[in-house]
């Protein structure tokens, strides 16, 4: 089997284990919708004003909805020691690490489609600048958020409070990649600025990371 | 572990020259230089606030130099992999100690000056970011279980040293009220020529200052890891006698 084929088996087991239970997606889709309640509530937000402030609000939505499916992520590994069995297999393990987080980005990018209809409904929402935009910024960003956090995720496993571990790494560290989403979006919203300039800023942040996680996922895997 | 006998006197003669040059700076900064023309006597805050923000940014570099070390000596030479680990934990802390003390003197100064305790422009942002950073990269440390801290940290510390440029990059773009670099912020930039002893005395004794801490943590740390070994290795022998 070759590394793709590694890539693609640990991506069909974790779908299908999802598939299963729908753990994470129904956790994460709930909780959002929540958090876009419990937002509008608190700005009672005219049209004018929830394009300025919903591009912040869908982020940090789904970013506190990542942080719960991204702390599950890897238990189901813990559990009857599979973590170990991956340790001494002959897959790379950096093909797990990948499987794993295209999974958990399939998983944001399902709550994201669900909610964003919501969110259109709720704060009322047309795009005044390039609507085609977000089917570029919300993929990046996605993956920028999943990618970091599975990683971090993984590194967290054996610590204690690692569910309270993961944000506290994960957050400082996205920072520039939270900006630069924020922006995109809310560039696309309001159509006041070009959302380039951010988009670029993902591309990057995502290729930098991206890169880093694969190659340091097997020293956080056997780190004992 | 065996210790120098030079170490301990080296230490004591650098703690007193760092004393001396600190309070030498200190006449220098506040009593002979010049009052400065539009703000006065809050501007002899820059004589602190300078070097410990340029000094906060040199720290860094040495944490992530010994985190890379870290992960290269790791499986070939763990007795040297524990000394850069030593260094990478004493730098980090060193770091978050000059980066507060740059935030805290840029926000008296800020308060003086612009008439607010802070705004979010892009070097202030980027400042509490890098501070953001360490403090959470101090948090694994502080949460991991023992056996892997160091190797968690290390990499981490990768993450974060990659992620500095971006985060000044990105909030460039974002914000552009800090006044431009005094030095080689363009034509008008840099000092007077008589405000320079005082700067350069500070930025010295602070820097003294800062490797001081950095060599005691050290020697603190080195310790710490020395009894660890001591009860490892007891724990072991004593399993041993048991097993006879």
């Amino acid at each position: 089997m070759n590394y793709f084929g590694h890539v693609f088996c640990h991506l069909r087991k974790d779908l299908q284990l999802e598939w299963r239970s729908r753990d994470s997606i129904n956790g994460m889709l709930f909780f959002s919708l929540l958090v876009v309640v419990v937002f509008s509530l608190a700005f009672d937000p005219t049209a004018a004003m929830s394009r300025q402030i919903a591009g912040g609000i869908l982020w940090v939505a789904l970013l506190f909805a990542s942080i719960t499916a991204l702390n599950q992520a890897w238990t189901r590994e813990q559990r009857n020691r599979v973590l170990d069995a991956h340790r001494m297999s002959p897959a790379p393990p950096s093909a797990l690490f990948l499987g794993k987080a295209l999974a958990n980005f399939l998983f944001v990018a399902l709550v994201e489609a669900v909610l964003a209809p919501l969110f259109i409904v709720f704060y009322n929402l047309h795009a005044l600048g390039q609507g085609w935009l977000f089917a570029v910024v919300m993929p990046l960003g996605t993956w920028a958020l999943v990618c970091n956090g599975t990683f971090f995720a993984a590194l967290g496993l054996r610590t204690r409070n690692r569910e309270l571990l993961l944000p506290l790494i994960l957050f400082p560290i996205s920072i520039p990649a939270l900006l630069g989403m924020m922006q995109a979006t809310t560039a696309i919203l309001t159509g006041e600025f070009e959302p380039g300039l951010w988009i670029r800023l993902l591309i990057a942040y995502n290729i930098a990371f991206t890169t880093v996680c694969l190659l340091l996922f097997e020293t956080i895997l056997n780190a004992e | 572990m065996q210790r120098s006998r030079i170490l301990g006197p080296v230490g004591v003669v650098w703690f007193l020259l760092t004393i001396g040059v600190i309070a030498y700076a200190t006449r220098l900064a506040l009593l002979i230089a010049p009052t400065e023309a539009t703000m006065g006597n809050v501007q002899r805050i820059f004589y602190y606030h300078v070097p410990t923000s340029m000094l906060s940014l040199l720290f860094p570099y040495v944490n992530f130099a010994a985190s890379l070390c870290y992960l290269y000596w790791r499986r070939r030479d763990p007795l040297k992999a524990l000394t850069a680990d030593a260094w990478a934990i004493t730098s980090a802390e060193v770091t978050v100690v000059y980066a507060s003390i740059c935030l805290w003197t840029g926000m008296l100064w800020g308060r003086a000056a612009w008439g607010i305790w802070w705004t979010w422009d892009a070097r202030l942002t980027s400042m509490l970011l890098l501070w953001l950073l360490y403090v959470s990269y101090l948090m694994l440390r502080k949460l991991s279980s023992t056996g892997q801290t160091h190797t968690l940290a290390a990499v981490l510390s990768v993450f974060a040293a990659i992620d500095v440029p971006i985060v000044y990059m990105s909030i460039q773009w974002w914000r552009t009220q800090h006044p431009a670099p005094v030095f080689g912020g363009g034509p008008d930039s840099g000092l007077d020529k008589s405000m320079y002893p005082a700067f350069i005395f500070n930025i010295v004794g602070w820097a003294m200052w800062g490797i001081l801490l950095l060599c005691f943590r050290y020697a603190l740390e080195r310790r710490r890891q020395a009894r660890e070994q001591d009860a490892a290795l007891k724990a072991i022998e004593a399993s041993l006698e048991l097993a006879k």
